[in-house]
């Protein structure tokens, strides 16, 4: 059966790897052709290193970058949070693939529709 | 009282004695978000210059730009910038985009290669950064990837952001829909090429800034 293969990601996974790690396993799937779903997604500072190397590695005619979708990022600002002045940042379930291939149709809040061809 | 009143007025002379005389600003966004056009116009009303060529083009602007001591007067307020025009932000760059503008093929690879090279300039100055005026085209949806990084960075960061709605002399501008995506962080609407709104912007970048 011929199709796009697409790699669900769990949080613990992505847990247990390092920023590089998940940067390099994400780029290398998705020039691969894979499609990614990450549940957690990832921090600011991963999506940049992202961008990053991707920029590093797009030539003409074989790579022109990914396509990132991801919810924009949610405040855990519960009580203790507040009571120590510490709000952290949580990233939430972000879509990647080859931009060739995925294509963002529509985005908000709580809602990523995408297009994916073969 | 008069002991209050004595710490406040020593707090208010320590914070001024401490506060920072120069905020190094970016101004982000995606290509053709109307960076430039918003650089030019903050660096012409301030100083009489100018900061980079404009384009119907995405990536014009394929190098940081950066001008220093900018002072911007507003109601009273008053701050001084160093204002860094960045290059669009993209997580993809396809030369064929830039053929479909005429450009021959050979052209088009080394913008895109330009291109990508800005985009890592960019995503660096992020780190040397005291705030950022985020470009957003007001006819746009709001909820692309390149404004959900800046404004996570920003926030990861607790540095101040303030978005620019640019665009609004076009008809389907709507910069509620920017201020319903993003209404954590203050905003204002503007048209950077014709001006408007643009004496309500520089108060907000003195207030924010300053």
């Amino acid at each position: 059966m011929k199709g796009i293969q697409l790699d669900l990601i769990s949080e613990d996974k992505l847990d247990g790897m390092t920023s590089m790690e998940k940067v390099r396993l994400i780029l290398d799937e998705v020039r691969n052709g894979k499609i990614l779903v990450l549940e957690k997604g990832l921090t600011p500072s991963e999506q940049n290193k992202l961008i990053e190397l991707t920029m590093t590695e797009i030539a003409p005619d074989d790579f022109s970058g990914i396509e990132i979708e991801s919810y924009p990022v949610k405040h855990n600002d519960n009580l203790f949070s507040k009571l120590l002045g510490k709000t952290t940042l949580k990233t939430r379930l972000t879509v990647i693939g080859p931009a060739s291939q995925l294509k963002t149709i529509k985005k908000d809040r709580d809602l990523i529709s995408a297009l994916v061809s073969p | 009282m008069g002991i209050i009143k004595s710490l406040k007025m020593n707090f208010t002379w320590f914070k001024k004695f401490f506060k920072k005389k120069r905020a190094r600003i970016g101004i982000y966004g995606p290509p053709n978000a109307g960076k430039t056009t918003l650089a030019n116009r903050i660096i012409r009303d301030w100083t009489g210059d100018a900061m980079g060529s404009v384009s119907a083009i995405p990536h014009e602007t394929r190098r940081a730009r950066r001008r220093e001591g900018v002072t911007i007067d507003s109601n009273g307020s008053s701050v001084t910038l160093d204002i860094i025009d960045t290059p669009g932000l993209a997580t993809k760059i396809d030369f064929h985009d830039f053929m479909a503008f005429g450009m021959s093929e050979e052209e088009s690879k080394r913008r895109a290669k330009e291109a990508t090279e800005g985009v890592i300039e960019a995503v660096k100055w992020l780190d040397d950064l005291d705030g950022v005026i985020l470009v957003m085209d007001a006819t746009e949806d709001p909820y692309t990837q390149v404004n959900v990084t800046v404004i996570g960075n920003m926030e990861a960061r607790k540095l101040p952001l303030l978005i620019a709605a640019n665009k609004i002399d076009l008809p389907t501008s709507s910069p509620a829909r920017i201020h319903s995506a993003f209404p954590q962080h203050p905003l204002v609407p503007i048209s950077a090429l014709e001006g408007q709104n643009i004496d309500m912007l520089y108060k907000e970048i003195a207030d924010h800034f300053g």
